[in-house]
């Protein structure tokens, strides 16, 4: 009866945990895992100037504005001090810091995190205004011309008659007529308004594409052009080397048609990095924006609706169930002897910090230091709760030198020490060496190494990245968690140690 | 590996799992420990019942008490200082007797009044105790054991740990001190342990360490064969523990006193297992069977008739 009531709650808790996991899963659509998740690009744009000295700085740079086929999940500006206004127009949106008076190298950052996303909203062509004939140099009208006659001559529409100017414009150089022109349009940051400024001789309407290809680890210092030219229905994007039409994939449009560049005053030795990486983090929100926008709230009440350092505290804390399934599964089907129930569980949660092979040698180290101090004041007969303080005096104060020492050899992960948990260390002392004066060293060994191999076992599989997102994002899996807990508390078969423990019996009997 | 397992399941050994899940969780209940965990407690009433223990010389309770220990030990000459909570043995302080001002340990070792007063000290600040809450320090007679044991025991007494299931004694060991358990009768401290017949109170295996052994480690005498004087007695004592803690799985320490016979040392309501390794013999069949028994003999004698028979193999 009793057991039948265990199983039946344990069937229920799993019922209701995995239920609720596959509803979020399939209904609300949040990732399984942390590797199913989509991709997510995290462009940044560093600029890098050295102030000149007794003059006031203002930056300005270009920023991406609605870019199409992605969607803009999050965005921020690192500016230290500077003054920042951002200012946005039809045309686009422009960063202005700036600042009175600045010494020596300054960095300002623009990040944007950016989210795939073929059905973000793409705004509809507007015609252009078909551009008048300009009034091109007289030394040049000629050539223009030719060059203009040449192509429509070897095309039939708009886009193709775009290329074959830029085909011949990029083979100008073997082209003895074509000088001229040339010199007058070969600087590379102008050669797509140039190439604009010749097919307006058509009245052919064009504009200029900036953008970056994504890749991951990709860095580049200027932005990559592209022609558009207007065939009647729509724009056509056309590369400015070779005249091939469409925007290269993964292209992410930084500026349509905005003349606005990067500019800096009163600074020497400028200039932008864009550094492109691929992210996965962040996708989680997807889910949650997306649910939110199909109406669904449970999203609103998950533990991603805390504010970020919450989330980070139970990030940890959902973990410590798991590392208390580990001690139960050790304890009892194991059979291995540690040091208190829970104390493995607090050291693993420090060896989260302090990584494991530090944490390791660290906490041999403590309690190894420990065990000898405690061995010196038990020669002044202190009676116990006095000692067990003084003890732990003497742990801070170890931890305390440890970390000093750690610094000044620049072993900087030593410094984690100063997470362990003190009291727990302080205790795990004293009863190393009441086990050691009572059941020898070797008992107390034992213990101490049951005690880091659960610690261990604990920390590595509260360690694994799958097992930590599950967890957050899907909290009521610790209730499978609970059913696996309860049906170990009803487990009264052998431990693996007794098999050794009585292994008399498997040698004597029949 | 799943050879041994089938082994020991062929061979009804209990393992801890089973103890506590199966045992001591139904069939002790929390609200009695506190009786069996306090040594002195557990005197008072095994005194009331009738039960013979060794005689309380004195108790401290208080760090001021201390002062008073000389008073209360002054007519004896060897006495014994234990911790009313302490478990496993330890705290356990045996003076045999007094050389000039000081006091002999059972291990030869002299102490002084003053180390004395700091380990009673040590014993009202819970250093023994489960939980390390205050404790009391409890003065007492030294058993004297009986010469049975003189030549495999270590400096120490010998005890004799019978499990006691529903009032039904089911398996006795004696504990016998080596140098390595410092004098006391604990197994994991290095104890030996010798498993008794129940029907014949003949000692017959013993190990140590969880290795059977024939010789004491340090005396070098046979242990097997021995015959426990008053065996039935003693038995009769153990099952009437039972009435006295009203716990059904019990562990019951006695000692033979050369002159007094079985006295009651202490009970424990978590006794260990290795008891099965002394005996070679699992107690899970045994237990289950007495688990389903629907009349149990009033009387402790019977109960005592009861577990000596029951083992017989027309019986299992």
């Amino acid at each position: 009866m009793r057991k039948l009531h265990l199983y039946l709650l344990a069937f229920i808790l799993c019922l209701v945990g995995l239920g609720l996991a596959y509803y979020k899963v399939a209904v609300i659509g949040l990732p399984l895992s942390a590797s199913e998740q989509a991709e997510v690009w995290d462009v940044e744009a560093r600029v890098s100037f050295r102030a000149k000295p007794d003059s006031a700085i203002k930056v300005t740079l270009p920023l991406p504005l609605d870019p199409p086929g992605y969607s803009v999940l999050d965005e921020d500006f690192v500016s230290a001090d500077y003054g920042l206004a951002i200012e946005q127009d039809n045309a686009g949106r422009i960063a202005h810091w700036a600042k009175r008076r600045a010494q020596g190298k300054q960095s300002l950052f623009y990040r944007i995190v950016l989210f795939e996303n073929a059905e973000a909203a793409q705004k509809p062509d507007v015609a252009p205004v078909y551009p008048k004939i300009p009034e091109y140099p007289e030394n040049l009208t000629p050539v223009i011309k030719g060059l203009l006659d040449k192509a429509r001559q070897q095309s039939a529409d708009t886009v193709s008659f775009s290329q074959r100017v830029i085909e011949q414009l990029n083979a100008a150089a073997s082209m003895p007529e074509l000088k001229l022109l040339l010199k007058h349009v070969n600087q590379t940051r102008s050669l797509a308004k140039n190439m604009g400024w010749i097919l307006a001789g058509a009245r052919i309407p064009s504009r200029i594409v900036r953008g970056l290809r994504l890749q991951d680890n990709k860095e580049y210092s200027d932005l990559e052009y592209f022609l558009q030219v207007y065939d009647g229905q729509q724009w056509r994007s056309l590369n400015i080397k070779d005249g091939r039409e469409g925007l290269p994939p993964n292209f992410m449009v930084w500026q349509i048609d905005d003349d606005r560049v990067f500019s800096i005053e009163g600074a020497a030795e400028s200039s932008v990095q864009y550094t492109v990486a691929r992210a996965l983090q962040e996708t989680i929100n997807i889910a949650g924006s997306r649910s939110a926008e199909r109406g669904f709230h449970l999203m609103e009440f998950s533990l991603y609706s805390l504010p970020v350092h919450v989330q980070n505290v139970y990030k940890v804390l959902l973990m410590v169930p798991l590392g208390a399934l580990m001690v139960v599964f050790m304890r009892n089907i194991i059979g291995i002897r540690t040091f208190g129930t829970f104390m493995p569980i607090l050291i693993a949660l420090a060896f989260r910090e302090t990584e494991l092979l530090w944490g390791v040698t660290l906490f041999c180290l403590i309690v190894g230091l420990g065990l000898l101090l405690r061995a010196y004041v038990e020669q002044l007969k202190l009676l116990l709760v006095p000692r067990l303080a003084a003890v732990l005096t003497m742990v801070v104060l170890l931890i305390a030198g440890v970390s000093i020492v750690m610094h000044k050899l620049g072993l900087e992960t030593g410094l984690s020490v100063a997470l362990f948990p003190i009291v727990i260390m302080t205790m795990t002392i004293e009863r190393m060496s009441l086990t050691w004066e009572e059941a020898g060293p070797a008992e107390a060994f034992k213990q101490v190494s049951g005690s880091l191999l659960v610690a261990v076992i604990g920390y590595l599989a509260m360690n694994i990245s799958e097992f930590q997102y599950m967890f957050f994002a899907f909290p009521e899996l610790l209730l499978v968690v609970l059913a696996i807990i309860l049906l170990l508390g009803r487990y009264s078969g052998y431990r693996l140690t007794e098999l050794w423990r009585f292994r008399a019996f498997a040698r004597h009997k029949p | 590996m799943f050879g041994i397992l089938g082994r020991l399941k062929q061979s009804g050994v209990v393992g801890m799992n089973q103890r506590n899940a199966d045992f001591i969780l139904r069939y002790n209940k929390r609200s009695l420990y506190p009786l069996v965990d306090d040594k002195l407690r557990t005197k008072y009433l095994a005194t009331a019942s009738g039960i013979a223990v060794p005689e309380l010389y004195g108790v401290i309770e208080i760090q001021h008490d201390v002062t008073r220990f000389s008073e209360m030990i002054k007519d004896h000459e060897d006495f014994v200082i234990k911790p009313a909570h302490g478990s496993g043995g330890s705290g356990i302080c045996v003076i045999t007797g007094r050389l000039n001002s000081r006091y002999r340990q059972n291990n030869g070792d002299l102490l002084t009044e003053e180390d004395i007063k700091y380990h009673v000290s040590n014993i009202l600040s819970g250093l023994y105790s489960l939980g390390g809450q205050p404790d009391q320090a409890l003065i007492e007679y030294r058993v004297k054991f009986d010469p049975l044991f003189e030549a495999v025991s270590y400096r120490g007494v010998p005890d004799i740990r019978t499990i006691v299931f529903r009032g039904i004694p089911v398996a006795s060991m004696v504990r016998l001190p080596t140098r390595m358990s410092d004098g006391k009768a604990n197994l994991h401290q290095g104890a030996v342990g010798a498993g008794i017949d129940m029907k014949t109170g003949r000692t017959t295996h013993a190990i140590w360490q969880n290795y059977p052994i024939e010789q004491h480690p340090d005396t070098g005498a046979t242990i097997s064969g021995l015959v426990i004087p008053h065996w039935h007695k003693l038995l009769t004592l153990a099952a009437q523990c039972h009435e006295l803690a009203g716990l059904g799985y019990l562990g019951v320490d006695v000692v033979l006193d050369r002159e007094l016979g079985p006295l009651v040392l202490e009970l424990n309501a978590r006794p260990g297992l290795s008891i099965q390794i002394a005996n070679r013999r699992g107690m899970s069949r045994l237990l289950e069977k007495i688990a389903k028994l629907e009349k149990i003999p009033a009387s402790a004698s019977d109960r005592a008739t009861l577990g000596q028979t029951l083992l017989t193999p027309d019986h299992l």
